[in-house]
């Protein structure tokens, strides 16, 4: 390109040195860090900031074209000889036939849009609005004996059925005194099967007992007697120890844990949180919880930044 | 003239009877729409001296794409995308169904050809260097296209709703989510919602036999429509191909060809 010298390519359609695309270059990393700092505030005044300077740049990039372009069209759609610039009439310039044209084709697009857009919004929103949280009933804590593990495989929305079925490694860790008072509370380590690496089935790496069935408010639980060495994901080789922290393989963290809460004697699953690493055992684990991310999604370190933003999910 | 005529024999009127019976109806189409001409335009043009097998591979690609649509059309009417009925069907087409595993079968192992005879044929307009001036856009459709396939690989392996199937989308689904940035989005989309439920299959059902297979076809079309207007590609060793000298060609045609920087001469 650069061997054909300045005269091909004609000096005078150079754009002129501008300060918008500059202003734009703002915009765009001022947006970069709103989605970190906080997207509402600091990221709207760059959307705003790129917006007025992208306009400016393009009105800038295209004046000579749109100028040159309305005069050619005048002349020709007139179908008259050339003439001065300087006569030619704002009526002239836009004459009935090309109102006309543009009238059609923007109240098409009017249209278009107003039968696309809720379509769109149909397609789209139902996957992140009104995402429901279901608690599940695992039954009487006394199914789960102390220091015990049991495979509970349960229904976390029964009038969905058996798509919904999901499975928790459950280990009563007894009760543990609550700090400054004499109040015992029960401890319980739940955690998810689904594999921090791509979701895959995690696996109890020990002999299964005898499974037990049981009907509660979740349709029916089973209970899988169990003493694991550690959980092993059979898609990619993931391997975990017994608080669900990584121990060789591809995850990039430990294994997700539910919430609970104990109600009426009666065991309950509330929501699931991820988790970067446990520190100590059962009932003293000092658990590093986060917001529940995707598998594969870092939840620390430098590269939790790729994740700035998550769905809206339970 | 002394020389007196044969009469025609009864073979000869019988055949320009036919001719005329056959010519009838298509003159009639050509009158009222031009489809005729239009169809020997597209099928009957000019195409390089030199061309080879290999310039096959796009046809192949697209008769593997039919191939795919016709079987898949049919077995939509037997199969049911719900999570008790999916598996259930597909066994029902597979075992019991009269040549229901004849087609299953096609359209299950055509997935594979289709890909297989794309990449072929991505290799081979590569190698000819048929993605140069002026054929760069058709690349680019090219690439939507093979995009588009294997889209329609992703979603159509979920539709047997067996243990394969269902982690594999588990998986593939997952992988989509750790993109940076809008992965997450794009999973939960894909997923519609928080985990994968019937409404996933449903999802994936509509992808697959809608909005793919309508993109893929829309494609195709673009993608035809370049082939004629910029007609097909000699291959590198042609004596006609582009980039040699040809006295005979106007001078600024030839020098547009050939005055490329770097270009061998």
């Amino acid at each position: 390109m650069s061997d054909h010298g300045p005269e091909e390519h004609g000096g005078a359609h150079e754009p002129s040195p501008t300060i918008y695309p500059l202003g734009f270059a703002v915009g765009i990393a001022v947006i970069l860090v709103g989605l970190v700092v906080d997207p509402l505030l600091i990221g709207g005044i760059g959307a705003l900031i790129t917006l007025v300077f992208g306009f400016l740049w393009i009105r800038e990039a295209t004046r000579e074209y749109r100028v040159e372009h309305t005069t050619v069209e005048a002349e020709t759609a007139e179908g008259r000889p050339r003439k001065p610039e300087s006569e030619l009439t704002t009526k002239e310039r836009f004459p009935r036939s090309r109102f006309l044209e543009t009238v059609t084709v923007g109240v098409g697009a009017i249209i278009g849009g107003l039968v696309t857009l809720p379509v769109a919004g149909f397609a789209v929103l139902p996957s992140f609005v009104g995402q429901k949280r279901y608690k599940v009933d695992l039954g009487p804590i006394t199914e789960f004996p102390e220091s015990q593990w049991r495979i509970a495989t349960f229904m976390v929305n029964p009038a969905e059925g058996e798509v919904s079925r999901r499975t928790a490694f459950v280990r009563n860790n007894g009760s543990v005194r609550v700090e400054g008072s004499a109040r015992t509370v029960p401890s319980f380590t739940i955690i998810s099967n689904r594999c921090a690496h791509l979701g895959c089935p995690v696996q109890a790496n020990g002999p299964i007992g005898k499974p037990s069935e049981e009907k509660t408010a979740n349709g029916e639980v089973r209970l899988i007697p169990t003493t694991p060495a550690g959980f092993g994901c059979p898609c990619h080789g993931g391997q975990y120890d017994t608080e669900g922290n990584r121990t060789a393989g591809p995850p990039v963290r430990a294994l997700d844990r539910y919430a609970f809460e104990i109600d009426h004697g009666r065991l309950i699953l509330l929501h699931t949180f991820s988790v970067s690493h446990v520190d100590g055992t059962g009932a003293q684990a000092q658990i590093h919880s986060y917001k529940l991310a995707g598998p594969g999604q870092h939840v620390d370190g430098p590269e939790q930044w790729f994740y700035p933003i998550q769905p809206p999910h339970h | 003239m002394a020389a007196a005529r044969k009469p025609p024999t009864k073979g000869q009127i019988r055949r320009e009877n036919l001719e005329i019976a056959v010519q009838y109806p298509l003159d009639w189409l050509e009158e009222r729409s031009g489809l005729v001409g239009g169809v020997k335009y597209f099928l009957f043009r000019n195409v390089p001296a030199d061309t080879n097998w290999m310039q096959t591979l796009g046809s192949a690609t697209l008769t593997a794409f039919i191939v795919q649509a016709v079987t898949g059309v049919i077995l939509a009417m037997y199969y049911q995308p719900t999570p008790t009925g999916a598996y259930p069907s597909i066994v029902d087409i597979t075992d019991h169904l009269t040549l229901g595993w004849l087609v299953r079968g096609m359209h299950k192992w055509g997935a594979s050809v289709f890909i297989i005879l794309m990449f072929l044929h991505m290799g081979r307009v590569f190698l000819f260097g048929a993605y140069k001036y002026p054929r760069e856009l058709n690349w680019i459709v090219g690439v939507l296209l093979l995009a588009s396939a294997l889209a329609e690989g992703f979603t159509g392996y979920l539709l047997p709703w067996d243990q394969t199937a269902y982690w594999a989308s588990v998986v593939g689904i997952n992988l989509n989510g750790t993109a940076p940035f809008l992965g997450p989005w794009l999973a939960q989309f894909l997923r519609s919602g928080q985990e994968i439920s019937a409404e996933t299959l449903t999802r994936f059902y509509s992808l697959h036999m809608l909005v793919l297979p309508g993109a893929i076809a829309g494609l195709i079309g673009l993608h035809l429509y370049l082939v004629i207007r910029l007609g097909v590609t000699s291959p590198p060793w042609s004596k006609e191909a582009a980039g040699t000298e040809r006295p005979e060609e106007p001078t600024t045609l030839r020098k547009g060809l050939t005055a490329e920087p770097g270009g061998s001469e």
